[in-house]
């Protein structure tokens, strides 16, 4: 399967990746690359196969739901880029403006 | 006597410190010089001189009330893909720029809890993506070893100590720690233990926790010992297994004593021998190696056994579609918010772009970009669900096979260490590196790879003991037998103490 450049820009918008223009060509052939690699996959019969997320045992295990940890909004909000303090103590994460 | 401590494999160290020939302190000091002399290597993104030696100093103060642990006074190189706390962590990305986690994994809490000294954090491929160390934010790492001189033809370039462990592999390798964590993904710690000459093992998905260890492909993600000796990945694994309610997919089964596993007794051991291994175009030298690491196995009393692994072929495609799909959900939490780099935007979505842009090398980029692609609406049955589906498949010609045999030997990687630049214009190229890995991560299998032969050109090779699943004693039981038959006793050009 080829990618364009469309495409590539498409993904890397999902992604959360600013591209620059001179590099969604070189991408899209690298991608394309990979892409049309792992498609050799159609190969194999997988019709008595079903998908495989993981080697676990299946079932997730459970445990009573109560409070394990926190109480330390410091030291999380200690490798924050930017964070505010509030009144309370409690502190957050800042961000740019979302709501005009 | 200092000048030769680091030349001590970690059960001779334990030893020497039991017999007080030596103390933590003065070995440590040693492998604190030992990581200093080996800087031309990069193997280290962080040392940490000052932790390592208070670290050693409670050691001796231990064994002196009488209260030694199992690794007292042992010093670890970590790699920088465990949150250490209070300790830069960097995921060999500009993305963790200046992140200091504020807890530590359960597997160093578990090494520093039995007594280990750490001397700092090893360098790896960007978020554990890569197989030759070439694509961290703090550069490469050098193989210690290089070509030998009168077999290099005049190509003399550094070499790579493989990837994503590279650090890790390079600073045992050089001396410049005793024993190192790595992490396994596709093969990041059994291909770099095979490219630097030493032992890595990959325990069984499940055995040791990953809680805080950075996230690359969470269903492939295996961490492991890396060491000198088969002996001293059985001590180092004693102390970093055992189950962790903070990791779901940890397994609540007893940690046995696997050095007490290690009897050299392998009569009547079935051996298989994988036909579809025999890939196309397999170098001569890593197919004689393996004929001759069937023939040691033997000679111990094993009975080899050729078996079928029919979907070994498509097992790394379907590793480059589950790894990156699992990747571009695991690292969208790096958005500049939370934790390291951000670049401002003028909105919120606009500083995620720039912050990732900047954030993420190319090969993550690369992985992500796939990653969100096969799992994009319209595509994930035909690439996610296939890819699973062929998983699934894998895993059960392993699951067929241990019907017939005990464990499989096999080679670790298709070629020796390349060169520094070599294979980094093809991503596919570079991807190849795993195949003979991947299975055992698509599968979840404890593997070991254990120095067994050098190349043409004086570098060392590797082969692998793939066992079932939870049987890592029976997996070192092989290892150390052919860790005996192949006395690999060759050093690197490049080793600490002799700088």
């Amino acid at each position: 399967m080829g990618l364009d450049r469309e495409a590539v820009a498409h993904i890397a918008a999902l992604a959360r990746i600013r591209l620059t223009e001179a590099e969604l060509e070189p991408l899209a052939a690298e991608l394309s690359q990979i892409l049309t690699w792992v498609e050799q996959l159609n190969e194999v019969d997988t019709s008595g196969a079903a998908p495989m997320a993981s080697v676990a045992g299946s079932g997730l295990p459970m445990r009573e739901d109560l409070v394990t940890d926190g109480g330390c909004p410091d030291a999380i909000l200690g490798n924050a880029p930017r964070s505010a303090a509030s009144g309370g103590g409690a502190g957050f994460f800042a961000v740019p403006k979302v709501i005009e | 006597m200092s000048g030769s401590l680091t030349a001590l494999s970690l059960a001779e160290a334990r030893d020497g410190l039991g017999r007080r020939e030596f103390s933590a302190r003065e070995l440590t000091e040693s492998y604190v010089s030992a990581v200093e002399a080996a800087r031309p290597l990069n193997a280290f993104i962080t040392e940490t001189p000052d932790h390592a030696l208070t670290m050693a100093e409670a050691a001796d103060e231990r064994r002196a009330r009488g209260m030694t642990l199992p690794l007292d006074g042992i010093p670890i190189a970590v790699k920088d893909l465990y949150c250490t706390k209070g300790v830069l962590t960097t995921a060999g990305s500009h993305i963790l720029d200046g992140f200091r986690p504020p807890y530590e994994s359960t597997v160093t809490d578990k090494l520093w809890q039995a007594g280990a000294v750490m001397l700092g954090k090893a360098n790896l491929d960007e978020f554990a993506m890569g197989s030759s160390n070439t694509t961290s934010f703090y550069g490469p790492v050098e193989n210690p070893w290089r070509k030998q001189a009168q077999r290099h033809l005049g190509d003399n370039r550094p070499l790579v100590p493989g990837g994503s462990s590279g650090g890790s592999a390079a600073a045992v390798a050089a001396h410049a720690a005793v024993a190192a964590t790595g992490t396994d993904t596709g093969g990041s710690i059994r291909q770099p233990a095979s490219f630097c000459g030493i032992v890595g093992l990959k325990p069984t998905y499940g055995r040791c926790s990953r809680w805080g260890v950075v996230a690359y492909a969470s269903s492939l993600d295996h961490p492991g010992p890396m060491t000198r000796t088969v002996r001293d990945a059985a001590i180092m694994l004693r102390a970093m297994a055992g189950h962790d309610p903070r990791d779901s997919t940890s397994a609540p089964l007893p940690v046995p004593d696997y050095e007490a596993a290690l009897t050299g007794d392998i009569r009547g051991l079935r051996v298989g021998v994988p036909r579809e291994y025999r890939a196309d175009g397999m170098p001569g030298e890593i197919e004689a190696l393996w004929r001759q690491g069937i023939e040691w196995l033997r000679a111990a009393g094993a009975e080899p056994v050729e078996i079928s692994l029919p979907h070994t072929k498509y097992a790394l495609a379907a590793y480059y579609i589950i790894a990156p799909a699992e990747a571009s959900s695991n690292l969208a939490r790096y958005d500049g918010v939370r934790f390291g780099l951000r670049v401002d935007g003028a909105n919120l979505d606009e500083m995620y772009e720039l912050t990732r842009a900047a954030g993420f090398g190319a090969e993550v980029r690369r992985r992500v970009l796939i990653g969100t692609y096969v799992l994009s609406a319209g595509y994930y049955d035909a690439y996610y669900l296939k890819a699973q589906r062929v998983r699934a498949l894998v895993a059960r010609d392993f699951a067929a096979a241990f019907e017939r045999v005990d464990c499989i030997l096999a080679p670790t990687a298709p070629s020796a260490a390349f060169a520094i630049g070599e294979n980094s214009d093809d991503p596919i190229a570079m991807y190849l590196n795993d195949v003979f890995t991947v299975p055992a991560n698509l599968a979840g299998l404890p593997a070991i790879s254990v120095p067994a032969g050098l190349s043409a050109e004086g570098l060392p090779l590797g082969l692998q003991i793939i066992g079932r699943a939870f049987d890592e004693e029976g997996v070192l039981r092989a290892g150390e037998v052919l860790e005996s038959a192949a006395q690999f006793r060759h050093q690197p050009s490049f080793v600490a103490e002799r700088r």
